[in-house]
């Protein structure tokens, strides 16, 4: 009897703990977002008011309509910004994301000589980082006068995902059984039917994770980005954010609302692929 | 068909090698052969001019480049192992949840979609030691009266990066083994169970293993993506106060555009895309030492 209530106890203190570290580990990644996305809605004395205002008094919409309007804040072109993110972004991770899988899939399925060097080389084509990158790729894109195009800027980033994607996805289909693919080539299949009705299902919840870091990765980047971009044909958010701060001493309003309206974007995304996500997942896993 | 044709893989990997070979490989040659010459960003013709490995020697004598060159490893380890740890942890809680589990996986993502230059901004603002959160926070709570300068002492901006840093990309390790949690096969678990394992056990000597090849593949991404500190350290700290939280790449960012001296900040790029590599291939070869344990082939 003892030790059954002993035990009891013990799982419940687990419990206990279990909520508290969940708790606080939730908060400590919710709470600077959730700073950014309240001060985008503050007026600028309440966001430098000392001592400070915990429970903000008047929330408007100024920062939006400024950023909007084009009028106040400088006219920064906020939505072209917005629209040359997005078509540059998808556009990248789709083919990042069909090239990945292919680079992927041999790599978990053929033997062939070089193998781990080449795996090796392609990984070692990300640790060049952009900074470094920038000034070849100026001049070069500069000669071919794909300088400040969209176009020009979906290469990079197709290159910049690629080793990366084929990283992930070779992963997961690691974890799909060679003898089940085998067993649809047994049964009739093509090789290519075996993948589409086969691998590529089970593996389906990593490539939906390599997605959301290949279009997170392209959303995100700057170092690259302010270089190869010069006006508003081709100039992406991350770029734009900074052209609010040289126009204008530090306006955190301002920043907050952009940044506000660069996360949206991003969250739905990884709402849709989540479904997939939990789809692959659940699949019951690989018993091999 | 008695054409000769190429092999499945190589048609497979043609398209992703042809792309790094045009973005990547080309550039990085000719920045190669601009890292032996004064190229100075201002004078194109300097690029003409042969000096042999005067920019390396120079690299290799100059105090400020080991300082950053440290530094660089020290945030490295310190944020990849902070990183792991508390990722490790979260996947671990985050699978135990059985209602809104969704949710709370969405909510674990939050840092990564913030651009660096986002998070560098904002965590300027919260470590702002006039009207940031934390000195806010402190001071409401009584716990201390004078404003902490995070960002001007140069180990509490070193810490502020970290931190930074830290809270960004925790949720790509917390996903990666959560996803590795979610292939775990139960069978082994069950039987260790059987045996008599403590849930420890069976975590230390039947999950654990099983994740370190996931576990692998996240350090692998992140050492090679901690580059992109850049971004964040550009914007909190700019590497100041002094070159105290100066790192490789915002100094070679600050030779090459700022001073203009390319031919230098290139030598000093490849100095330190040598050090990413050996990241790379360290946890490359751990993960194949995983992946054989767990009889996942070659």
């Amino acid at each position: 009897m003892a030790t059954a209530s002993q035990h009891r106890i013990r799982k419940r203190a687990l419990k206990v703990a279990h909520f508290a570290g969940l708790f606080l580990a939730m908060s400590i990644i919710c709470l600077p977002g959730l700073w950014v996305v309240l001060n985008s809605f503050r007026p600028t004395v309440e966001i430098m008011a000392k001592p400070p205002v915990w429970i903000p008094e008047s929330l408007s919409l100024d920062h939006y309509r400024a950023m909007f309007g084009g009028a106040g804040e400088g006219g920064v072109p906020v939505l072209t910004y917005f629209r040359n993110s997005l078509i540059i972004s998808v556009t990248s991770t789709v083919i990042a994301l069909l090239v990945g899988m292919a680079g992927g899939y041999a790599f978990a399925r053929y033997r062939f000589k070089g193998k781990g060097v080449m795996f090796v080389a392609l990984m070692a084509s990300r640790a060049v980082p952009g900074v470094a990158l920038s000034l070849p790729l100026f001049i070069i894109f500069g000669r071919t006068g794909i300088i400040d195009t969209h176009f020009g800027l979906i290469l990079v980033y197709v290159a910049m995902n690629v080793p990366f994607t084929i990283w992930l996805i070779d992963g997961f289909f690691r974890q799909v059984p060679k003898e089940l693919a085998e067993a649809a080539e047994i049964d009739g299949c093509t090789r290519w039917q075996a993948f589409w009705r086969v691998e590529f299902p089970v593996a389906r919840s990593g490539i939906a994770s390599a997605g959301i870091f290949a279009f997170l990765t392209s959303w995100n980047e700057y170092a690259l980005a302010s270089q190869l971009t010069r006006s508003a044909t081709s100039k992406t958010m991350p770029v734009g954010l900074l052209d609010f701060t040289s126009q204008f001493t530090l306006n955190w309003g301002g920043m907050c609302a952009l940044a506000v309206l660069m996360i949206i974007p991003a969250l739905v995304l990884t709402f849709l692929v989540q479904k997939h996500l939990i789809a692959g997942l659940t699949f019951g896993g690989v018993k091999g | 068909m008695t054409r000769n044709r190429l092999p499945p893989w190589l048609v497979l990997l043609l398209p992703a090698v042809i792309i790094i070979l045009a973005v990547v490989a080309i550039p990085l040659v000719l920045s190669l052969y601009s890292s032996f010459t004064p190229y100075h960003l201002t004078r194109p013709d300097t690029l003409w001019k042969w000096t042999g490995s005067f920019n390396y020697i120079k690299a290799a004598t100059d105090p400020n480049f080991w300082k950053a060159f440290g530094r660089t490893v020290l945030l490295l380890t310190i944020a990849l192992n902070a990183e792991m740890l508390l990722g490790l942890g979260l996947a671990l809680m985050v699978s135990k949840v059985t209602h809104g589990q969704r949710a709370l996986r969405t909510a674990m993502m939050f840092p990564m979609m913030f651009s660096p230059i986002l998070v560098g901004f904002q965590f300027k603002f919260i470590f702002n030691d006039n009207v940031g959160l934390v000195n806010n926070a402190l001071q409401s709570l009584g716990l201390t009266d004078v404003a902490i300068p995070w960002l001007v002492d140069g180990n509490l901006a070193m810490f502020a990066i970290i931190f930074a840093e830290v809270w960004t990309s925790t949720s790509v390790f917390a996903i990666l083994i959560l996803a590795g949690l979610f292939a775990l096969p139960q069978d082994p678990l069950e039987a260790a169970k059987v045996d008599g394992c403590t849930p420890w056990q069976s975590f230390r000597f039947v999950t654990l293993p099983f994740l370190m090849p996931f576990i692998y593949i996240a350090m692998a991404i992140r050492s090679l993506d901690v580059a992109r500190a850049y971004d964040i350290v550009q914007v909190m700290t700019n590497g100041g106060p002094a070159r105290r939280t100066e790192l490789l790449w915002t100094l070679i960012g600050r030779t090459g555009y700022v001073d203009a001296r390319m031919g230098y900040a290139n030598a000093m790029g490849y100095i330190a895309i040598l050090l990413s590599i050996g990241f790379t291939v360290y946890f490359f070869l751990k993960l194949q030492t995983a992946r054989r344990e767990l009889g996942m082939g070659d």
